[in-house]
């Protein structure tokens, strides 16, 4: 298995890369569409501001190409900027058009948050069953390994998708529960970093490239 | 619920060597970064903290060799220190493989490098380091290059300055207590608590748990950096097969003896010590 690291210039991706490296998969970081589109998984890293990103990512014309990547239905995952990036829009820095992938905004945890010191920087917990969401699928016995463990995150934004059902987990900093990963068809992108989230992170990592499904549909 | 106390070893590097000190000075060799960082991941470390003490002096961070070898073995997060003076210097060691870089000298010779790097790299990238000493006069004043010299500002407005101009976090070091073992500086990290609304790591002075223990049980700050108590620790399991080199004090590591005001203790006593007693820790 070839796994492609998104190259766009703003990012965390030599720690993908050499997460990747110690799982024992092959993978490349670039920016080179044809490598994109015949990679058997695609991993868009990221750590930086959005508009920088999105401007990077036009300027290197890559938008297509990870929309075709996508809908060829192989792995995809996001990582941090990497996870706000797939949505409508952003308001870091003034409001910033995202890729549209998935239907949501990307928000400033300021105006939600002032009794616990901003950024998120930091080990949090995940939570995978999201009890506003009745219908969704349960988590699969692989996921439920993950619930209530600790990730590390950091980062000033996070995301809202308009659709619960895209809210694959949960996290909460004091009151406040933000969506913490998504998962969408053959897509995985979470905001906390799997690569820098000792063991269990790698296991995450290496978990959805070997194709463990995270939930079982409830009958 | 909220993100869990990080617990942050704090690996000081002179040449191919771990150092420790006292008030950041008076350097003693204790063994190679690489085997004290892969040790700490393994014991359940949040973060690693390399800070380049000699780079300020010959203006320039000479990590990176080290940071790439670490981030190869080391999967979590990675923050570098020590003689960052430019975007170029920040973008090198983050390819290198570091998460996040430490400032000081060059944001107060260049407050304005805060404002462009958090822009660049994002604001939760850039941590600024401040070296407080007390004043006669009860205040503090932020140093650079290990408290050698004066910068004139004053650390809580200097802590709120950096705030404003993006810094994603303070790492705060009393360097009256750094390395004597005699305890955190509470009043320091409590003027600086309160005057700030992101992340404040601590440093300086913990010789034992219970200094940690005070501190949490009046201020919650989110991370606290530790040499000598962690170091020491692991110094002693492996002090008889450590391979003596040219550069630096060796005298320390040869002589066997231990530093009387510290009680060293590994990390995975020191997480579980501060779970019992209900402050949150990632546990191992």
């Amino acid at each position: 298995m070839k796994i492609a690291i998104i190259d766009y210039k703003v990012s965390n991706m030599f720690s993908v890369k050499n997460a990747l490296n110690y799982l024992g998969y092959r993978s490349t970081i670039t920016s080179d569409p044809k490598i994109i589109i015949e990679a058997d998984g695609v991993i868009l890293p990221g750590v930086g501001s959005f508009p920088e990103a999105m401007q990077n990512f036009n300027n290197l014309k890559l938008t297509e190409i990870v929309k075709e990547f996508i809908s060829s239905g192989k792995p995809f995952m996001g990582i941090c900027l990497g996870l706000q990036l797939l949505f409508s829009k952003s308001e870091e820095f003034g409001e910033c058009e995202g890729l549209n992938i998935i239907s949501g905004e990307v928000r400033n945890f300021d105006q939600y948050i002032d009794d616990h010191p901003l950024p998120h920087v930091g080990w949090n917990r995940i939570n995978c069953y999201k009890e506003n969401n009745p219908n969704l699928a349960e988590p699969s016995e692989k996921l439920r390994l993950y619930d209530e463990k600790y990730f590390y995150f950091v980062h000033s934004f996070f995301v809202k998708p308009n659709n619960s059902n895209h809210i694959f987990t949960e996290t909460s900093i004091g009151d406040f529960k933000f969506c913490s990963s998504v998962k969408y068809d053959n897509i995985f992108a979470c905001q906390f970093h799997p690569e820098k989230s000792g063991i269990r992170g790698l296991n995450i990592l290496k978990d959805f490239f070997s194709g463990e499904y995270h939930y079982v549909q409830k009958k | 619920m909220s993100s869990a106390l990080r617990i942050i070893p704090r690996i000081d590097i002179k040449g191919p060597n771990v150092v420790k000190g006292m008030h950041l000075e008076g350097l003693r060799v204790l063994g190679k970064p690489e085997k004290f960082a892969s040790y700490y991941y393994e014991q359940g470390a949040d973060e690693i903290f390399y800070q380049d003490i000699v780079a300020s002096l010959y203006g320039r961070n000479s990590l990176h060799e080290l940071i790439s070898k670490t981030a190869k073995e080391v999967f979590i997060p990675l923050t570098i220190g020590g003689g960052l003076r430019s975007l170029d210097d920040i973008s090198s060691v983050l390819r290198a493989g570091a998460d996040k870089v430490s400032i000081n000298t060059a944001a107060h010779e260049n407050p304005n490098l805060i404002v462009e790097a958090s822009k660049v790299f994002g604001k939760s990238t850039i941590v600024v380091a401040i070296e407080a000493i007390k004043q006669s006069q009860g205040t503090y004043e932020a140093f650079t290059d290990n408290g050698r010299n004066r910068t004139g500002r004053e650390v809580v407005l200097w802590a709120r300055e950096v705030e404003k101009l993006g810094a994603g976090e303070i790492i705060l070091t009393s360097v009256d207590q750094e390395g004597t073992g005699k305890g955190l500086d509470i009043e320091l990290i409590r003027n600086v608590f309160s005057a700030i609304n992101i992340p404040l790591v601590v440093h300086g002075g913990i010789g034992k748990i219970e200094h940690v223990i005070e501190l949490l049980n009046e201020l919650k700050v989110s991370g606290i950096a530790m040499a000598s108590l962690v170091h020491y620790h692991y110094y002693k399991k492996i002090r008889n097969t450590f391979v003596f080199e040219d550069e630096g004090n060796i005298e320390f590591l040869k002589s066997n003896r231990t530093y009387s005001n510290i009680s060293p203790i590994d990390l995975k006593t020191i997480k579980s010590t501060l779970n019992n007693n209900s402050f949150l820790c990632r546990p191992i």
